[in-house]
């Protein structure tokens, strides 16, 4: 019942956020402006363990909601096919530029602010397991 | 025979189709990625696509036939993009602290992420309205297709690149990090779900609480940032 209460407030934040983008013609789609609204709606803390529930219920299985999109493509599959090698280089290459530049420009700026704030390091919590198996 | 042949039909031409491949296959290629030590090449997103879209094909079945079933299970990525506001909220304080690091990450890796796809692109001789829907492939689909759309690119093929763009993340990030030593899951989710939005933020939550609250940092920021500076840029060049 918990994670049905959460899923009925993250409908409304969404259906809230759809009618926001929609009145104010901004470029965002609505779920993402629900996930703006969600936050200071969590002030409320009779809504904390009913999003939570609802969250984890979703979240633990988020890969599966994007199979019915991902499925579309075989509608493209002649343009696709078309420039196969071309496409794929090209994807994987800006794939690797874009998750390398991101993670140097974050964790250099993010070691400055540390040491700026004098040195005191958090909490070592970060530490991949012996294989790495399970990172990201 | 002709008896199979009419339940066929009729079971095809039903919803209950779409759904029941859906979940059925997912619940396979989810059993297979934790069998291979949940892998990252054994992206359970890229083994369903594969084995639908190859069932879809080998049986002559119509997308939209699929989809009247699937769309069950599509409708609720709203409000799990909604719930990525959670963990975000439980980490705060510290985001806050970070907020500009985070800023000029999510900016220099999407201006990069989206650069070299259209240069590299220019470069292969692809032609424009390809390098138009190529320009915004690292932010979420929904997104993706109406910055697509404004810079006259072709919506569709802007929503099939940005599942590629996706799945080549999810699967191969964790080896280029791996490479680069970058060992901070925050780093590590942040870079994923900047350049793979929610293919990556899923594989991301998958692997660890803290590295997902991030990716979705990572997915929200593309938003507000490439909607806006994309269609700006695009219209330098013009």
């Amino acid at each position: 019942m918990q994670a049905l209460r959460g899923l009925a407030v993250l409908l409304l934040l969404q259906a809230a956020g759809e009618g926001i983008t929609r009145a104010l013609g901004l470029p965002f789609p609505g779920p993402v402006v629900g996930l703006l609204l969600l936050l200071p709606a969590l002030n409320l803390p009779a809504l904390r363990a009913p999003v939570a529930a609802a969250a984890n219920l979703l979240l633990s299985h988020l890969s599966l909601l994007f199979v019915p999109v991902g499925v579309g493509v075989i509608v493209h599959l002649k343009v696709l096919s078309e420039y196969a090698g071309r496409l794929a280089l090209v994807i994987a290459i800006s794939t690797w530029a874009g998750i390398a530049a991101t993670a140097w420009v974050t964790q250099a700026l993010m070691r400055r602010a540390q040491a700026a704030e004098g040195g005191r390091p958090e909490a070592p919590r970060n530490h991949g397991d012996a294989d790495g198996a399970g990172t990201p | 025979m002709t008896d199979v042949v009419q339940l066929w039909t009729y079971l095809a031409s039903s919803p209950l189709f779409g759904l029941t491949a859906t979940v059925t296959t997912y619940v396979l290629a989810h059993a297979l990625h934790e069998r291979l030590g949940r892998a990252p090449w054994s992206n359970p997103v890229m083994l369903s696509v594969i084995v639908l879209g190859t069932l879809l094909l080998a049986t002559g079945t119509p997308y939209p036939v699929y989809f009247a079933g699937a769309q069950f299970v599509h409708v609720l990525l709203g409000p799990a993009v909604v719930a990525l506001g959670w963990p975000l909220w439980q980490r705060r304080a510290e985001l806050r602290r970070r907020a500009l690091p985070l800023a000029a990450g999510a900016l220099v890796g999407g201006g990069v992420a989206s650069g070299v796809a259209v240069g590299a692109g220019w470069a292969l001789g692809l032609p424009t309205p390809i390098l138009l829907s190529l320009a915004p492939k690292s932010v979420t689909a929904p997104v993706a297709v109406g910055i697509a759309e404004r810079l006259s690119g072709v919506p569709a093929l802007a929503a099939a690149f940005t599942l590629l763009t996706g799945i080549v993340g999810a699967s191969s990030a964790k080896y280029l990090l791996d490479g680069m030593g970058v060992r901070d899951w925050a780093v590590r989710g942040f870079a994923l779900g900047t350049a793979s939005h929610g293919i990556g933020a899923a594989r991301a939550l998958s692997v660890h609480p803290d590295a997902g609250a991030y990716a979705a940092v990572g997915l929200g920021l593309q938003v507000l940032f490439a909607s806006f500076l994309i269609p700006m840029v695009a219209a330098l060049f013009r």
